[in-house]
């Protein structure tokens, strides 16, 4: 598929820099020493993704490797290139999300109506547990107000998540046509590059939807509210995001090695955003055990979310498990990053 | 004329079969998504038996021939529209119209060869999974599913004419999206892929049954559970059959509208 705003940018950009199956050179991964050294460092060609007019600030991850091995501060400068990373990453994050809302803007009839589409299509999740309600006083135990606490958060969460990462779904497509290389090329983190792509602002109409059903939720449920109880409320949506967030990127990673399979990603992002709106005592307690430990989202809202509400857990988990989502959550991000990379090594152009 | 048609939708199914993996993917989440409402409509039934006139098995099945059916009947996309609106865009519609075929019935035959995929590709084996693992109420005579096949052919007809007319906005707006997307929304919420549209209250309900929606997952799943047989049956025939020459009519006209205003960029 065309795309005409990026095709061209700098022409500069358009010639692979790398050998056939070498391991393609760019600032989230700096080559370790060796392989800068070896056979792989191409004599008469610059051993990085072009000298271009990128983001300014941007230096050479390989010659920070090279300096680390010289001067034995090998962690000090890994931190602070991990940091510089972090920060051309998210520079050029906002680069390209910023490129796709003006593309955006220019059909503004149709931007208009995705968005509003996006919102009414994502309400009909709660209109389903609404009709069910029409018919019900409690559903597996849970009232309606009980049951849009849950929802909300999981809309919350998966909405953010959604929005800033979204269009990772797209990866699969990108390996298969080639069009991969131009983000290799670039003097700036795929990851970023990858989660930017066709930045869909119109996603805001799920977290919209979400956090009005979160509102409902608080205003219609009667709580004794503790500080604590509040900050768990509060924490639910960003840490599920969080947890969200690292299933995409465990997804992309994923489409490095299926391609076509992309589909399979929507079973843990939207299949899991879809179960966690309901309460876990509707579903078989198998299927509880699998979100539980191997796919970890009952962290994302059912285990804090049924702390406050006072509802007793599944599986007779401990109750502390409430307050643990942010550290799952960190240790999701520490697998997906990891996976990422993994995923990354494994690419090998189409070619021609 | 008939032979050309047959053949592109032939090449629609072999285009859309080519993708293995793809349609592997999708038959997982199609799988899960099914036992996810099927867990979710267990726990309505069991508080509501007989809800909607039917009882648990008969709705434990209406999840899964849903998921069955969503990609035949495209309701949430995926069909040919993205890429009709794409060529009204990129004004390669302009080569398309000087084809010696008719626009409307070369997509349709194309849509109706990969409604055809995705009803054996994608379709069937979340049956058979949904059936292994929860008690269904699939008829065990040959003719309850001939019955079905008839009506899921008259949908897919009608979810068709549907989506053609709203991709043909895109020769007025140039981004067709905003209209897709109400497209499908209307397709998801009228063709009671949410809920059966016999458990929606009152007035809802009453209008959601006579709207063309209905015609793409509703009926054909009553067809399949026995819930339209003899007059009933003729009757849900009628009612689909109707839409579909209303739809597709309306889709000739709007189409004629259309091709008037093209215009031919030179170069």
């Amino acid at each position: 598929m065309a795309e005409p705003p990026r095709a061209g940018r700098d022409p500069r950009h358009a010639t692979p820099a790398r050998s056939v199956g070498g391991v393609p050179p760019h600032p989230e991964e700096p080559p370790p020493a060796p392989e800068a050294t070896g056979p792989a460092a191409r004599p008469g060609r610059h051993p990085l993704p072009g000298p271009g007019p990128g983001p300014g600030e941007h230096t050479l991850p390989a010659e920070h490797t090279l300096q680390a091995e010289h001067t034995g501060l090998a962690g000090h400068t890994r931190l602070v290139e991990r940091l510089r990373t972090l920060r051309c990453g998210l520079r050029a994050y906002g680069l390209v999300a910023a490129m796709w809302m003006r593309s955006t803007m220019t059909y503004r009839a149709s931007f208009a109506m995705t968005a509003l589409a996006n919102l009414a299509a994502t309400s009909f999740d709660f209109a389903v547990i609404l009709l069910m309600f029409t018919h019900v006083d409690t559903l597996a135990g849970y009232r309606l107000p009980e049951v849009a606490l849950l929802y909300g958060a999981a809309a919350t969460a998966f909405g953010l998540a959604d929005l800033a990462m979204g269009s990772m779904d797209r990866l699969g497509r990108r390996v298969r046509d080639g069009t991969l290389d131009t983000l290799l090329v670039r003097p700036a983190p795929v990851l970023a590059q990858v989660a930017a792509d066709r930045f869909a602002l119109r996603r805001l109409g799920r977290i919209t939807q979400g956090l009005l059903v979160l509102g409902y939720a608080l205003l219609a449920l009667d709580i004794a509210w503790t500080p604590l109880k509040a900050a768990v409320v509060a924490m639910m949506p960003l840490s599920g995001a969080v947890i969200f967030a690292a299933l995409f990127v465990v997804g992309a990673a994923f489409q490095f090695v299926a391609q076509d399979a992309a589909e399979v990603q929507n079973s843990f992002t939207y299949g899991g955003s879809t179960l966690l709106q309901y309460p876990p005592t509707v579903f078989a307690k198998d299927l509880v055990r699998g979100v539980t430990f191997v796919v970890p989202l009952a962290f994302v809202n059912w285990l804090p979310a049924l702390y406050v509400l006072g509802q007793p857990y599944p599986l007779d988990l401990p109750r502390w498990l409430a307050f643990t989502p942010p550290l799952v959550a960190a240790g999701c991000c520490a697998l997906a990053g990891a996976a990422w990379r993994a995923g990354l090594r494994t690419y090998r152009s189409t070619g021609s | 004329m008939v032979r050309l048609y047959a053949v592109v939708a032939a090449g629609s199914f072999r285009r859309y079969a080519t993708y293995r993996a793809a349609t592997a993917a999708g038959v997982f989440t199609n799988t899960v998504f099914g036992f996810i409402l099927a867990h979710t409509y267990t726990a309505l039934w069991d508080e509501r038996p007989g809800l909607g006139g039917y009882d648990l098995s008969q709705a434990v099945t209406y999840v899964w021939v849903c998921q069955a059916l969503l990609m035949t009947c495209a309701t949430m996309g995926g069909g040919f529209e993205d890429e009709l609106v794409e060529r009204i865009r990129t004004g390669d519609i302009a080569i398309d119209l000087h084809r010696p075929a008719d626009p409307q019935l070369w997509w349709l035959a194309r849509d109706l060869g990969r409604a055809a995929f995705h009803l054996l590709g994608r379709g069937a084996a979340p049956l058979l999974l949904g059936a292994l693992a929860f008690d269904l109420a699939l008829p065990a005579s040959p003719l309850p599913w001939l019955a079905f096949a008839a009506s899921v052919a008259l949908g897919a007809t009608v979810s068709f004419a549907l989506r053609y007319l709203a991709a043909l906005s895109a020769f007025w707006l140039m981004d067709g999206a905003g209209v897709l997307h109400f497209s499908w929304l209307a397709g998801m919420f009228f063709s009671g892929m949410l809920l059966p549209l016999t458990v929606f209250p009152g007035a809802l309900g009453e209008l959601a049954r006579l709207l063309p929606w209905s015609s793409l997952l509703q009926i054909p799943v009553d067809v399949l559970l026995g819930k339209r047989t003899g007059w009933a049956l003729v009757h849900a025939y009628a009612f689909q059959l109707g839409w579909a020459a209303v739809l597709l009519g309306a889709g000739r006209l709007l189409q004629s509208a259309a091709t008037r205003r093209v215009v031919v960029q030179g170069g």
